[in-house]
């Protein structure tokens, strides 16, 4: 080979290699959803936009694939301390760093627990258990529970690490304060380990970050990232068939079917975290809203001809267009403490329903349903599929749809006696819907057991499976919870909600059960 | 003269507080925000901690005296849901509020008063039977509908002009932001604009032609016409200029129309204005952006009918010798 043609061949490659890295280095991602995060503060507003985006710019001790298990981010380990069941090991990663340079260490995680335990934050109730943080070493932290808590780390997904020399710096080391009128730095400014940084943020109308060369992953395919909020669906649509935009995250399920027929663009779904069921007063000893004198719902014919009359895979078929998972329990899948058992339901036996009414009220009884208008998918169309169906077994539902700011008051002060309700399990363990809808109202528990549910021996089993370090022997408790739950029927569930996303093609989004898609993870074809 | 001011002034302040009174009135039907401020997490106890702080429990008027308080300091408070301050927000969407609507506004003005111009001096034309069934359309469709369409057709088949959003955006001084220096600033306009405009296009057009029609059978054009001038003359120099004094005063109200209900369109098209704010703080019960919001509409209008006020007490002398007889 002749010096020419060796230096020509070299420079070539140099050239081929220089385009390889020019294409993988301008992959910008455009994307729009329904609404902007509230805030960049990463303590603040424990909030689906909010965290989705905060997620890009601070990174979190431990994350959530989107096959729903736990994988190590910041803290490459975690264990239960041997010699004292109410603390946990983190280990954390060495030779990270902060976007604006400084190390990642032990301190800056003690910081963030205190940051985030803070009187301001959104997220103190996760984190209500911890009663501190101590730096062992520089990448070694402890942290005391209040007791053994086997399944803490799940709490830790959304968790997010900043760097305590920058909080204090810029006086930032609680969150945001609304009481007292003042705007924290951290509502517009970031400093996270995360693999991406902020560029600009213009709120409500367009965040652009680029990729954090420091990052200690794999650096993201997608080196730009422009999010923009949309919250007209039929805006948000129009934006990803003209090319404006290349992810679109709220797709209308009316849309859905249109979309995977237009060239270009394509459908991806899979199931959400959440459930969407009714459930009703069931204790007290007269409705608000019944013609009747006593409580309908505390007779178990009628809650079981309510289950009977339900016509789950109508709803599936009309309401949801196919775009839902129908089953009789309240929790999803993949959440622990689910079995097929209570997944299966019976077909609608609409002559048997009517005749458990009639035993109990001949001439049938009315009620009022409360239901939400603008938080569930089809939310409003579903309740009113379920007033036909109360119909035909002589109970007589009037409904009362309204903002979710109306309607989850109503399930606060227990003003409802019959209302729709979607749960999402962030901790994907039954405790969690125990914790908030099972255990009888107090203290901390039962912020949304509306319908005033309550059995001693059921809460004695929630408090127990807190703190029970043996796992199978607490998957058997929350087996026979489970078990009382589902024979009182405390919930009269519909389905399990799908997402979907809508893509243009070449490139890959993967669905995420908590509607947490990721940016750094897509790749392009 | 300045009584005349001072008792106007005092009328306007008035009409301020009723409209405060009655939106502080209204926000109680729209909800709790507690629920959107925290996450569901939240025990009963931190959400009755957080509403006291907020004054949410305190007694309506106490609630009221409060927020005059500190309104009349020009102190609206964070949002609950930006966690910004609200007058800053407010600012900072008001350029593309006021571009959006004087754009439309002066779209509205030239073709109402074009078309209308022409429909009227060629009543029985082909094209003017075409233009009048054509502005019922911009009468009765709604605004939403309309916006819909315009995207569909110029942004999704033909890909001509942008479905949403305000383009690359240029800022000038502190807080003033503006679209007409950048080509996708310019196309971004087009489409909300029209769609804003297009109903007070045909109110200014049936107007103009309404008005026109009725001068053109008085008998000074009659005289004119007489004397020989040409049709010219006889239809822009003495017909319109007669007709203008209405569509001038309506076009002048309007504009405080489209300021208001842009609403709609900023929400069809992604438009960052205070009308699009406005809508998602609804949704959220952000009631600090929602009475600053509501304030500040109040004060354009108050504002708008006050010059109207003082220029037909300066242009009409018929109002002053009234006051004067009043007087005695």
């Amino acid at each position: 080979m002749t010096k020419l043609s060796r230096a020509l061949s070299l420079s070539a490659s140099a050239l081929a290699l220089a385009l390889a890295a020019g294409t993988a280095s301008a992959e910008t991602i455009r994307w729009a959803r329904v609404a902007d995060a509230l805030t960049l503060d990463p303590h603040s507003q424990n909030e689906g936009p909010t965290l989705t985006l905060l997620r890009h710019i601070y990174s979190t001790l431990v994350s959530r694939n989107a096959d729903g298990t736990l994988e190590p981010s910041l803290a490459t380990s975690w264990e239960i301390h041997p010699d004292d069941p109410s603390i946990w090991v983190l280990t954390l990663r060495e030779g990270v760093t902060f976007q604006d340079g400084s190390a990642f260490t032990a301190e800056d995680v003690v910081f963030s627990y205190e940051r985030v335990l803070h009187e301001s934050s959104g997220f103190r109730a996760i984190h209500a258990d911890v009663e501190g943080a101590e730096a062992i070493d520089d990448y070694t932290v402890h942290v005391k529970m209040s007791g053994p808590s086997p399944l803490y780390p799940n709490n830790l997904t959304n968790f997010f690490i900043v760097d305590k020399d920058w909080a204090e710096a810029n006086d930032v080391v609680a969150p945001q304060n609304f009481a007292a009128g003042e705007e924290n730095f951290a509502v517009r400014n970031t400093n996270g380990t995360g693999p991406y940084k902020l560029v600009s943020r213009d709120p409500e109308v367009r965040t652009v970050m680029e990729a954090f060369d420091g990052f200690w992953g794999d650096a993201p395919a997608a080196t730009e990232v422009i999010y923009q909020p949309i919250p007209e669906a039929a805006t948000r649509i129009a934006a990803l068939l003209s090319g404006e935009v290349d992810f679109v995250q709220d797709v209308p399920v009316q849309d859905i079917a249109r979309l995977e027929q237009t060239d270009g663009v394509k459908v991806v779904t899979g199931p959400e975290n959440r459930n969407l069921f009714f459930s009703y007063d069931m204790t007290s000893e007269k409705l608000r809203s019944s013609n009747v004198d006593d409580n309908p719902f505390s007779h178990p014919e009628i809650r079981e001809a309510m289950a009977l009359t339900l016509d789950r895979d109508a709803i599936q078929k009309v309401v949801m267009r196919g775009q839902s998972q129908p089953s009789a329990a309240p929790l999803p899948p993949f959440v622990n403490g689910w079995t097929e058992e209570m997944n299966a339901y019976d077909a609608p036996d609409v002559a048997r329903a009517t005749e458990l009414v009639k035993s109990v009220y001949p001439d049938g009884f009315s009620v009022q349903l409360d239901c939400p208008n603008d938080r569930y998918l089809n939310d409003e169309a579903i309740c009113q599929a379920v007033v036909g169906m109360m119909g035909r077994i002589g109970i007589d539902v009037s409904l009362n749809a309204q903002s979710r700011s109306l309607h989850f008051p109503l399930i606060e002060k227990w003003e409802t006696d019959f209302y729709l309700l979607g749960w999402g399990v962030p901790t994907f363990d039954s405790a969690y819907i125990f914790n908030f809808l099972v255990h009888t109202r107090e203290d901390s528990y039962g912020a949304y057991n509306g319908g005033k549910y309550s059995n001693a021996e059921v809460d004695a089993k929630i408090e127990e499976i807190a703190t029970m370090t043996d796992l199978e022997a607490r998957d058997a408790v929350i087996g026979e919870i489970w078990d009382q739950v589902m024979e009182d029927r405390v919930f009269l569930n519909v389905h399990n909600q799908l997402l979907a996303y809508a893509v243009k093609d070449g490139l890959n989004i993967e669905v995420h059960p908590e509607n947490q898609p990721t940016m750094w993870t897509v790749t392009f074809d | 003269m300045i009584a005349f001011i001072i008792r106007r002034l005092i009328q306007s302040i008035i009409v301020m507080v009723a409209v405060a009174a009655v939106s502080f009135a209204l926000f109680r039907f729209v909800g709790d925000p507690i629920n959107s401020m925290v996450g569901q997490e939240a025990s009963i106890d931190d959400r009755q901690a957080l509403r006291d702080s907020l004054g949410l429990n305190d007694p309506i008027i106490t609630q009221f005296g409060r927020f005059i308080g500190n309104a009349l300091q020009g102190e609206f408070g964070i949002s609950y849901r930006l966690q910004m301050p609200v007058t800053e927000l407010i600012m900072q969407r008001l350029p593309a509020t006021l571009e959006l609507a004087l754009v439309s506004g002066t779209l509205a003005f030239i073709t109402g008063l074009g078309l209308g111009v022409y429909t009227a001096l060629r009543r029985r034309g082909v094209l003017s039977n075409v233009i009048m069934t054509g502005s019922l359309i911009g009468v009765s469709l709604p605004t939403f509908l309309i916006g819909v369409l315009l995207i569909w057709v110029f942004a999704v088949e033909l890909r001509w002009l942008p479905s949403n959003g305000r383009g690359e955006v240029v800022s000038i001084g502190s807080w003033w932001s503006t679209g007409f220096l950048t080509t996708s600033g310019r196309l971004a306009l087009i489409l909300p604009a029209i769609t804003l405009g297009l109903y007070q296009m045909t109110l200014i057009m049936r107007l103009v032609r309404a008005e026109l029609l009725e001068v053109l059978r008085s008998d000074f054009i009659k005289f004119a016409r007489a004397r020989g001038l040409s049709a010219r003359a006889v239809n822009f120099g003495h017909a319109l200029k007669n007709t203008l004094v209405p569509v001038i005063t309506i076009t002048g109200l309007q504009l405080g129309s489209i300021i208001a209900f842009a609403i709609i369109t900023e929400t069809v098209f992604n438009w960052p204005g205070v009308g699009a704010l406005f809508i998602s703080s609804v949704r959220f019960v952000d009631v600090p952006v929602m009475s600053a919001y509501l304030m500040m509409i109040a004060l354009i209008f108050v504002i708008i009918n006050l010059i109207v006020d003082l220029l037909y007490y300066a242009v009409d002398p018929r109002l002053r010798v009234d006051r004067a007889a009043h007087s005695h």
